[in-house]
């Protein structure tokens, strides 16, 4: 008996190293000489040659956007051989620096922060782009080039945008009232006194909500962000995300002095919802809901806010809500431009995975992703507009595509982690829930800033 | 059955192939158990008793060393350097600066503060009110359904109490229709201007308590009863016959004689409230003054790359532990020789 199990054992573990050879075994394939590609596939000649080959791709974006990410693909997948598999992950920002000091990296991340991606770089794992990457670079507004690029270095291309400037407001409700959609700052603040005035009851020209999980106060971040744009400019915003400009300097106390007349103020904040602290609470995704209800004017939050209304919400010039774009507080400023993106970041840098790289940064990949859903903007200046069919969409590309925008990244995700994604986010939770002074909530942040 | 004739595109072909693997690596970890066990069956004479502690003993102290000695060691040099990110290149010694940053840090001087008021309020009340209710318990008849229903909160996450908790404390500005438990119920009694609970320091620390409370009562209750109860009926027969009754039982005779589990009952809530990080996290996330030691040094190492304050913390946290840890040890040790 004993024998039987003795001989059962050693069966059972040459069997098991025999399986677990084998299915080891279909990892990258080797690089064949290109096949030529026929029909419907022609166009994607330059990326073929890996047939057989995976790239794994590791991001934040989650189902149901990224469904609409493997669609966009799936020819690309299917002429080449190459199969592409992404995962996606609610904590990415803590999940990449694990995977990838684990010695588990992708071959590929997007990654939307460029804080983030000097982080990677500076641990000696990111790859240098592949030339035709570099050349696709080009199609984008110049100041995409230096977030996606470490000390001069160019290293990630961008992938999708989206356009921060935007303020939500309800077209039948500003009819019903005779409000006109303002075009500068002096305007928006003198419609918000009159909507104030008109008011009653919990209804606020203004609601907002910077509740966010572990990222609350992000929301308040981009609001002082656009006042510092849209005052100051491009210079002082960039000295600023380098901490040139302190957040105690005169002009970001400015700055701050703004957004404390603007979303604290208690004439002003927060429709629907209560007082100025009630913000603090809010969460950003149901910030806006009240202006369905009348109960609030305006709510200043990115274009990817569109997915937060409702089911049968419509969207649009004459539907239930709609967008324009946040005036500059200082006229002088060429429409300042505030916007977030993803960086496609490579770990690997064998032929298959470049070939994914190239693709992902060509034009010809934004318009398959276009056409795949709405609610997604590239800013590739190649990219056919037309093909934008939402109005959100339109109004976004319209703006990121401008060559004469003043167009900046959003500055918490391009600053130290430690202040960025620390610091910042808890002083502003800090200046909207107790009401702590400019000055105290500046100097806390300043001294969090990594001495290094 | 070879895996390389399964199509790699399908998903189910993907999800056969995790599955096989499963299998493998179960089949091969019991076949590696059979021929270790076989090996040591065969052993004779003087390498028996050392070959049998070897396979007894080696195998825990293999996972104790990788899961808790090595990651000990790390995390405390760590703590003495200057690293802020996973993967860092270039970091260098500091010295006590991260544990001297930790004790005059404002901010991390409150944590620590407000990590000792949890400390003390959770484990005296979960145990109080957990005596109190296996007391009450312990004389009645159909003790089944409350029973139950103080000890079905210990069975629910932390993150999942901490989610139904909120929406207890849930505030709307009056005149709208309250949606918040807590607010209803004081506005109902008359209280027409509640505040923002969750912003109102320091009642929102102590909103977050309750929650621990409310959790961890069960559990003393549960241990506490089987305690009450195994008291021999002999002892308090003649405690009763020479005329104590109600407190007086309690206090000199039910309370000395399960005095042991009491006190590891009151360790075990003590260990678990210096971890507490579930509740904070979801509920505040260390916003409006409620933030603990182990959501700080959460955020510290994985949100705000600063590694090595982070692990500063996990040793502070670790300290702590370890005369609470070695009490518990020496006191279930103490049990054991006794019993």
């Amino acid at each position: 008996m004993k024998k039987r199990v003795a001989s059962v054992a050693a069966l059972g573990v040459a069997l098991f190293t025999v399986t677990a050879c084998s299915s080891n075994s279909s990892g990258n394939a080797a690089s064949t000489p290109a096949a030529t590609l026929t029909g419907n596939c022609a166009q994607y000649q330059a990326y073929a040659g890996h047939s057989g080959s995976t790239v794994t791709i590791f991001g934040s974006i989650l189902s149901p956007e990224s469904n609409s990410l493997n669609t966009s693909w799936a020819d690309f997948s299917k002429c080449t051989g190459i199969t592409i598999q992404y995962t996606g992950s609610n904590t990415f920002e803590s999940d990449l620096p694990v995977k990838v000091n684990g010695g588990n990296a992708p071959d590929l991340a997007i990654i939307p922060q460029p804080g983030l991606l000097q982080q990677m770089v500076a641990t000696g794992t990111v790859k240098a782009p592949p030339a035709q990457t570099v050349a696709n670079e080009a199609n984008w507004n110049s100041a995409w080039k230096g977030y996606g690029s470490v000390n001069g270095t160019f290293y990630a291309a961008p992938m999708s945008a989206n356009m921060k400037s935007l303020v939500w407001y309800s077209p039948s409700y500003f009819k019903k009232n005779g409000y006109t959609v303002p075009t500068t700052w002096a305007e928006l603040m003198a419609l918000s006194n009159k909507m104030a005035a008109n008011m009653t009851g919990n209804a606020k020209p203004w609601c907002g909500g910077i509740g966010s999980g572990t990222a609350s106060g992000w929301p308040a971040t981009d609001w002082l962000e656009e006042v510092v744009l849209g005052t100051f400019g491009g210079q002082v915003y960039d000295d600023w995300i380098s901490h040139k400009v302190t957040f105690s300097d005169p002009q970001i106390q400015t700055a701050m002095q703004t957004v404390q007349d603007w979303m604290l103020n208690p004439k002003f904040v927060n429709g629907g919802v209560g007082g100025v602290s009630s913000i603090a609470t809010t969460t950003f995704q149901n910030a806006g809901l009240p202006i369905l209800k009348d109960q609030c004017g305006m709510l200043q939050q990115a274009s990817f806010y569109e997915a937060q209304w409702p089911k049968g919400t419509t969207v649009g010039p004459n539907g239930d809500v709609f967008a324009f774009k946040l005036p500059a507080v200082n006229p002088s400023i060429s429409t300042p431009v505030e916007g977030g993106g993803e960086f496609v970041t490579a770990f690997s840098s064998d032929p298959a995975t470049q070939a994914v790289q190239n693709y992902l940064s060509s034009p010809e990949w934004a318009d398959a992703r276009i056409k795949v859903a709405p609610g997604w903007v590239s800013a590739n200046e190649k990219v056919d507009q037309s093909l934008y069919t939402d109005p959100i969409d339109q109004l976004s590309a319209k703006y990121l595509a401008d060559p004469n925008a003043t167009f900046r990244f959003d500055a918490s995700d391009a600053m130290p982690a430690a202040v960025g994604s620390g610091e910042e986010w808890k002083a502003m939770v800090d200046w909207f829930a107790s009401g702590k002074s400019i000055k105290a909530v500046a100097a806390e942040i300043d001294a969090a800033w990594p001495k290094s | 059955m070879s895996p390389t004739l399964i199509p790699m595109e399908s998903a189910t072909s993907v999800a056969l192939l995790t599955l096989l693997s499963i299998v493998e690596a179960v089949v091969g970890f019991i076949v590696v158990l059979f021929l270790i066990f076989f090996v040591a069956q065969r052993a004779r004479g003087r390498i028996e008793r050392p070959l049998a502690i070897v396979i007894t003993l080696g195998p825990a102290l293999l996972l104790v060393l990788i899961g808790l000695i090595i990651p000990s060691i790390e995390t405390i040099n760590l703590s003495f350097k200057n690293q802020q990110f996973l993967g860092q290149l270039v970091t260098k010694y500091i010295g006590l600066e991260n544990y001297k940053t930790a004790f005059t840090d404002s901010y991390t001087l409150q944590t620590m503060l407000r990590t000792l008021a949890w400390l003390v309020v959770v484990p005296l009340f979960s145990v109080g009110i957990g005596l109190l209710s296996a007391l009450l318990m312990d004389g009645m008849k159909r003790t089944s359904l409350p029973k139950t229903l103080i000890f079905l909160p210990t069975a629910i996450s932390f993150v999942g109490a901490s989610v139904i908790w909120g929406y207890v404390y849930n505030y709307v500005e009056p005149p709208a229709p309250q949606t918040g438990l807590l607010s209803e119920v004081v506005m109902k009694l008359g209280w027409h201007n509640p505040p923002n609970w969750i912003l109102d320091v320091p009642v929102n620390t102590f909103l977050l308590m309750v929650i621990m409370i409310w959790i961890q009562v069960g559990f003393a209750m549960v241990i506490l009863g089987a305690a009450l109860k195994a008291i021999p009926e002999e002892i308090l027969e003649s405690a009763r016959l020479e005329g104590a009754t109600g407190a007086r039982l309690f206090r000199n005779i039910q309370v000395p004689m399960i005095m042991n589990t009491i006190v590891v009952v009151l360790t075990t809530v003590i260990i678990t409230t210096l971890k507490v990080f579930d509740i904070v996290f979801t509920m505040t996330n260390g916003n409006f003054n409620t933030d603990v030691l182990s959501r700080q040094m959460y955020a510290d190492m994985f949100v705000t790359s600063q590694v090595s304050q982070g692990a500063a913390l996990a040793v502070i946290i670790f300290i702590l532990v370890i005369p609470l840890m070695a009490y518990n040890v020496r006191q279930l040790r103490k049990e054991r020789e006794h019993g």
